[in-house]
């Protein structure tokens, strides 16, 4: 992935971005003017697929989906690993996850994986932030194919496709 | 659905600062999964001692070893040798494409004895445009930027006649691109053509 062009967002969609970004994720609130601090411009850059990657200077932030919630960048929330609800894939479904396939929900409910129990459910199209077995660092983050409760059950299926992972496009960016 | 924090306001949230590769870029954690782990782990003792012992200790080593099976762990190392070869090979091509790769610095009449300086090709051996068009302006004190060639590859275009000391410049003080991959060329402006 190449640098494209930035421009400069309006200070009007700049405070709706901000308020959409608390309010997916409320865990983020007391970040807020951390990561987009009250005087900075956040600039948009294009991505294939028209996603929309939104950064300040050369920090990633977040990118959106042309039809979809706003996604933090994985450095982001390497930052605040608090800020998403999360999950855990078992060791071996790493070296997937990091060449790009999607993720399955076998590697989350395998013994080495975790995912919340049922009161604190995740449904279909949250976004999860996804550790691995024996690591402290978050690898993947992306909507949620199926609810917790689905894999479960179904123990199979995809679980997260088209995420943003350790290593990939977005995350080799370079905006020096 | 926020959860209120119970008994008193949370303290003040503060944003972590983490350690990445030098060499992959990922959370050193996560290196055994790249291609360049031997090198990976190079930097990291180098770089950050501590960490290096909690990771590559074999008791981290066994550790990461017993939670797959014998079958997963086959197929784990014979996919690591994979991407080992694969990142090897791309690094010699990279350096091949590097030694093949030639720098132009082409000296250019715009008007009758006013000339500029045009430095194409710099890309290929790792070089930025923007950063070396405003080293350049500097150095020479003069108007430096980056340009589109007519083939809409970026170029650097230095206000002045400077191909021979800016040539002296790239190879004894920048460094990094051999003398023979630069050329130096005169072009002289014909007569009727722009
Ligand atoms: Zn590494």
């Amino acid at each position: 992935m190449q640098p494209g062009s930035r421009s400069k967002v309006k200070s009007s969609v700049q405070r709706t971005l901000r308020n959409k970004l608390i309010e997916t994720y409320p865990g983020l609130e007391p970040h807020i003017d951390e990561i987009i601090p009250k005087k900075a411009h956040l600039e948009a850059m294009k991505l294939p697929d028209r996603a929309t990657l939104y950064t300040i200077d050369t920090n990633t932030l977040f990118f959106q989906p042309f039809d979809g919630p706003p996604i933090p960048h994985l450095r982001l929330l390497h930052a605040f690993p608090d800020a998403l609800p999360k999950v855990r894939i078992d060791r071996g479904a790493i070296r997937f996850v990091l060449s790009g396939a999607a993720l399955m929900a076998p590697g989350l409910t395998s013994a080495g994986g975790w995912l919340p129990e049922e009161e604190k459910a995740l449904e279909k199209g949250q976004v999860v932030a996804i550790c691995a077995e024996g690591k402290e660092e978050i690898c993947l983050v992306g909507q949620l194919k199926m609810s917790t409760e689905e894999m479960k059950e179904k123990g199979k299926g995809v679980a997260i496709d088209e995420g943003h992972y350790l290593g990939d496009g977005l995350w080799k960016l370079n905006l020096d | 659905m926020a959860d209120v924090a119970e008994g008193g306001p949370p303290a003040e949230p503060q944003a972590r600062h983490i350690i990445y590769c030098g060499v992959c870029t990922l959370p050193p954690e996560y290196c055994e999964f790249g291609g360049t782990t031997k090198k990976c782990e190079e930097w990291l003792k180098e770089s950050h001692p501590d960490m290096h012992e909690r990771l590559y200790s074999e008791e981290a080593l066994n550790a990461n070893l017993s939670s797959l099976s014998v079958s997963a762990r086959e197929r784990a190392a014979k996919d690591a040798a994979k991407k080992e070869a694969k990142a090897a090979l791309a690094e010699t091509r990279d350096a091949e494409r590097k030694a093949a790769a030639k720098v132009q610095i082409k000296r250019v009449e715009r008007n009758k004895r006013k000339y500029v300086t045009v430095i194409s090709g710099l890309e290929a051996h790792g070089l930025d445009n923007k950063k070396l068009a405003k080293e350049l302006g500097k150095k020479f004190a003069t108007g430096s930027s980056v340009t589109k060639s007519p083939t809409g590859s970026e170029e650097i275009t230095v206000q002045g006649d400077v191909s021979d000391d800016l040539f002296e410049w790239l190879v004894e003080v920048h460094g990094k691109v051999p003398e023979e991959n630069i050329e130096l060329i005169e072009d002289k402006k014909k007569k009727g053509s722009s």
